[in-house]
């Protein structure tokens, strides 16, 4: 009965939802396969001669423009489209602990494909000494980046009863937060526009915060910018489903 | 139980339901009529908590459903319109969903599933997934979700829709059977299932009540009611028709069938006539003329007719103005 047990019941309900169906595992399949094309052909692992990941976590940002987007698409839309809305929140819940038990559940389930990624930590490890505190604050930043898209496609998914168009509105809004940060772009924005302006819009920029992960700092302004994207976008979530439920 | 007190909701411009006022207490089964679009979900999305009221007064148990709403939510169950589950659930894995998320854990729950599955006869599909099911079964997969807390309010949006007839039985006994505990509505448009069901009925047309009384009282007020139905046999039409105007209860006369043999007619009685009286008299002039009657009997009205004549404004207006 309390909020706790409620959001749990739902998180697994939503959990036991992926893996009843073979998309959970084809979902796991490729992000490994992406991750592991990314950091040993494009970003050149061996090349760079160096005891890190970074060849492994720069490509993150981009990684998960497409496949999170994939896994929150469906979080509201089915419920909309199978009519389980009405369902779900005629039963003796609040609307956040949906929202926050839906949002658990597929967070989860992106740590879980991120855990899976551990061969390459042995690999840096057996080739080199890297540190590996560095190396665990940047899988913390992943996941809170993860979990941001996340929050943003639940967001999206909460408009619409059509999955693919909850899938492109996120892409869309999950690829501004990485242009508005992403140096090629910074650079040439540089040139048409104040220095200020710039710097603001990339504040804003999942790369700006990611970066400091990456290098090992554990920056509370990074913590807190993902902290309220996703909070942002949970709370913006409820704000849709009472729409939607006033009519 | 369920106190609804002017009750409205606009969508946009768009006045679906218009100030409702009932109430529904515990043994009392309320039917919902109307036609569709009428505002019968709607209410019932109101009543349970799924869309806000636009305005009015709506309590459950006592409970406001906009102030105490989940208080009000846990002394109901609710069966949506076309009844939904998740697809890619087995029955077992949906009810269980459904009885923790009502609070209940460990031995309390697995008592819960397997009463419902019992009543709901789902013993054969339990480990299927809802997608694969038949509509029957989807459906009543979805009624013992609503009842599996056994809940002292029951919402019931067209329990009955798709369902084929000794499903629609079973459904109708099981409805009425916890009517008597619990304080119940159910919509529907299959106008027999009133007489079956309910204590009372309310039919609404455009989001408004036009009638609401019990079945016996809603039939009375058909134009049907208290006529006089009769069968003779061997005797003209034109001299039955002639001895009956002369009656002084009688006012209208319509022939229902004529063969060479037989004919069937129906007299409607002057308003204000006593119950039976019409018959009296028409059983005692029949045997006055020694007819031979092979039927006779006093309507009681029909619901569909009233259904019907109440819901269809443009037919009334015509009668009205004749
Ligand atoms: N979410 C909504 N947005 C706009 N109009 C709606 C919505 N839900 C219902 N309506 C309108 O309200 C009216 C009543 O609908 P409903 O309650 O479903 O009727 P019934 O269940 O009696 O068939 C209909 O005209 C319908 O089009
Ligand atoms: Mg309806």
């Amino acid at each position: 009965m309390s909020a706790w047990g409620n959001i749990r019941t739902i998180a697994k309900r939503e959990m036991g939802g992926y893996f009843a169906s073979p998309v959970a595992y084809v979902f796991i399949v490729i992000f490994l396969l992406l991750a592991g094309f990314f950091t040993f052909m494009a970003g050149g692992f061996f090349e760079r001669q160096e005891a890190s990941l970074n060849a492994f976590f720069t490509w993150h940002p981009w990684l998960y423009l497409f496949l999170v987007p994939a896994v929150g698409m469906r979080l509201w839309s089915e419920e909309r489209r199978l009519g389980t809305m009405e369902l779900l929140l005629t039963m003796p819940i609040t609307t956040w602990q949906a929202i926050v038990g839906k949002f658990l559940a597929s967070w989860l389930f992106l740590i879980l494909a991120l855990v899976l990624t551990f061969p390459v930590i042995i690999t840096v490890n057996y080739l080199g000494n890297p540190d590996n505190g560095v190396i665990f604050c940047a899988y913390i930043g992943s996941l809170l980046m993860a979990g941001s898209y996340l929050a943003i496609s639940c967001m999206t998914s909460a408009l619409t009863r059509n999955q693919v168009v909850s899938f492109i509105i996120s892409v869309v809004i999950c690829l501004f937060l990485i242009l508005c940060g992403y140096p090629p772009v910074t650079n040439l924005l540089l040139r048409l526009e104040s220095p200020r302006l710039v710097e603001t819009v990339a504040a804003f920029s999942v790369m700006t915060h990611f970066e400091g992960f990456q290098k090992g700092v554990l920056d509370s302004r990074d913590i807190i910018f993902f902290l309220s994207i996703i909070g942002f976008s949970l709370f913006t979530t409820g704000v849709i489903i009472r729409g939607n439920r006033a009519g | 139980m369920i106190r609804v007190e002017n009750l409205s909701k606009s969508f946009g411009p768009k006045l679906a339901v218009n100030n409702i006022s009932f109430q529904v207490e515990r043994g009392e089964v309320l039917g919902f009529l109307g036609p569709n679009g009428a505002g019968k979900s709607t209410t019932m999305r109101m009543v349970t908590g799924f869309i806000p009221p636009s305005g009015g007064k709506l309590s459950v148990g006592g409970f406001d459903i906009v102030e105490k709403p989940i208080e009000a939510k846990r002394l109901i169950g609710y069966l949506p319109e076309n009844a939904p589950s998740y697809a890619d659930m087995t029955v077992s894995g949906f009810l269980h969903f459904t009885a923790e998320i009502r609070g209940l854990r460990g031995d309390a729950k697995k008592r819960a599933v397997n009463r419902v599955v019992e009543m709901c006869f789902l013993e054969n599909v339990l480990h299927q997934s809802v997608e694969t099911l038949s509509k029957g079964y989807r459906h009543r997969t979805c009624f013992a979700q609503s009842i599996i807390h056994d809940p002292d309010v029951l919402i019931l949006d067209e329990p009955t829709d798709g369902l084929d007839p000794n499903q629609k039985h079973e459904v109708r006994t099981l409805i009425r059977r916890m009517g008597e505990k619990k304080a119940i509505i159910f919509s529907t448009h299959i106008l027999e299932e009133v007489e079956a069901v309910c204590s009372r009925a309310i039919i609404i047309d455009r989001g408004q009540i036009v009638a609401n009384g019990t079945p016996q009282e809603l039939k009375q007020r058909s134009d049907l009611a208290g006529a006089v139905s009769l069968r003779v046999n061997g005797v003209p039409t034109d001299v039955i028709k002639q001895k009956i105007s002369v009656l002084p209860l009688s006012k209208k006369i319509t022939i229902l069938k004529e063969s060479p043999q037989k004919v069937s007619l129906r007299v409607f009685p002057k308003p204000g006539s006593a119950d039976g009286e019409l018959a009296r008299n028409l059983a005692e002039l029949s045997m006055k003329e020694n007819w031979h009657i092979e039927e006779l009997h006093t309507e009681e009205g029909r619901i569909d007719e009233v259904f019907r004549s109440i819901t269809m404004p443009d037919t009334v207006r015509k009668e009205e103005s004749k």
